[in-house]
């Protein structure tokens, strides 16, 4: 399928809360809202053969977090960036480990870097630092400095 | 046997002797962290050739009687290095390597690099550098060897 056939066929699927940002050539960029995040990736693994998660990362736009989604596809020859948007004070998605595995450590280190909560996941603990740890470091408001 | 002097003229005898075997058979523990590890390896292939001081590198704490930490040491490592140092049999010695070891390096204000190895472990030797090049380990170990001889550690017969 090329970009334009993809666009058109998420668009016709979801015609509510998907925002398609641009186009480029093996690069599609989107916005969805957290609601529907899950039916969203379930389609595109099952319907549109998007069979990999490349990565699942957070951001902190300081009056908001975000999470970055990029699936892409050996069939389709082309990346899938998705955006979500989730108010800072309730940081909850649903997960997407249940479809793809690789989702699993990438989501872990979510919540151990950002403490972005993943419904769903099979075990949503600290990947990286000890599990005592009373803070999440890539958030904005972190400081660094002596511990 | 205190009393007759004995033990002063058995120690007198052994004293060198377990001074000598302790300081020329130093036992690290083969235990390499970060990039300073790649030096480790580097002072005992043959340029440097380490064993010919009586370094031999061990796999088991156990059969260890110097701890060399080369590299930074996250708070998730801090009690397994712990545990390590714990297992060695006294008499035992700790070498950092490196800044990371000393002091956290470039990693001074990170989140989860701990802020020197002597926060938690007694520290004989300090090693500086970037890493520090073999020679400078080599050094280290020949500082340790002075450290033995110098200390009354290796008596034959304790109070």
């Amino acid at each position: 399928m090329t970009e334009e056939a993809i666009v058109d066929a998420v668009r016709k699927a979801f015609p509510e809360g998907v925002t398609i940002g641009g186009v480029a050539p093996r690069r599609i960029f989107a916005r969805a809202d957290r609601a529907i995040i899950y039916k969203l990736c379930e389609f595109l693994k099952n319907q549109l053969k998007f069979d990999h998660v490349s990565c699942v990362t957070g951001v902190d736009r300081i009056d908001r977090f975000q999470v970055v989604y990029h699936l892409s596809s050996y069939e389709n020859r082309c990346v899938l960036e998705i955006t979500v948007d989730i108010p800072r004070d309730d940081p909850e998605i649903d997960s997407i480990s249940p479809l793809w595995g690789g989702a699993n450590w990438h989501e872990r280190e979510t919540y151990d870097m950002f403490g972005i909560r993943f419904k769903n996941h099979p075990r949503l603990e600290r990947i990286f630092l000890p599990e005592d740890t009373q803070f999440f470091p890539f958030r904005k408001d972190f400081k660094l400095g002596r511990q | 046997m205190r009393a007759t002097g004995v033990k002063r003229a058995v120690d007198k005898i052994t004293t060198p002797i377990w001074s000598w075997s302790l300081r020329n058979s130093i036992f690290p523990l083969h235990f390499g962290i970060a990039c300073c590890a790649l030096e480790m390896a580097a002072s005992s292939a043959p340029r440097w050739d380490a064993e010919r001081f009586g370094i031999v590198y061990r796999s088991s704490p156990r059969q260890c009687d110097v701890l060399l930490v080369n590299g930074w040491v996250t708070t998730k490592l801090r009690p397994d290095l712990r545990r390590l140092y714990e297992q060695m049999p006294e008499p035992k010695w700790v070498i950092a390597m490196g800044e990371c070891a000393i002091s956290g390096g470039p990693w001074y204000d990170s989140h989860t690099v701990v802020q020197g190895v002597d926060t938690f472990i007694p520290v004989d030797i300090y090693i500086p550098g970037c890493p520090p090049r073999p020679e400078a380990l080599l050094d280290g170990f020949l500082k340790l060897q002075d450290k033995i001889r110098a200390s009354t550690k290796g008596r034959f017969l304790e109070d």
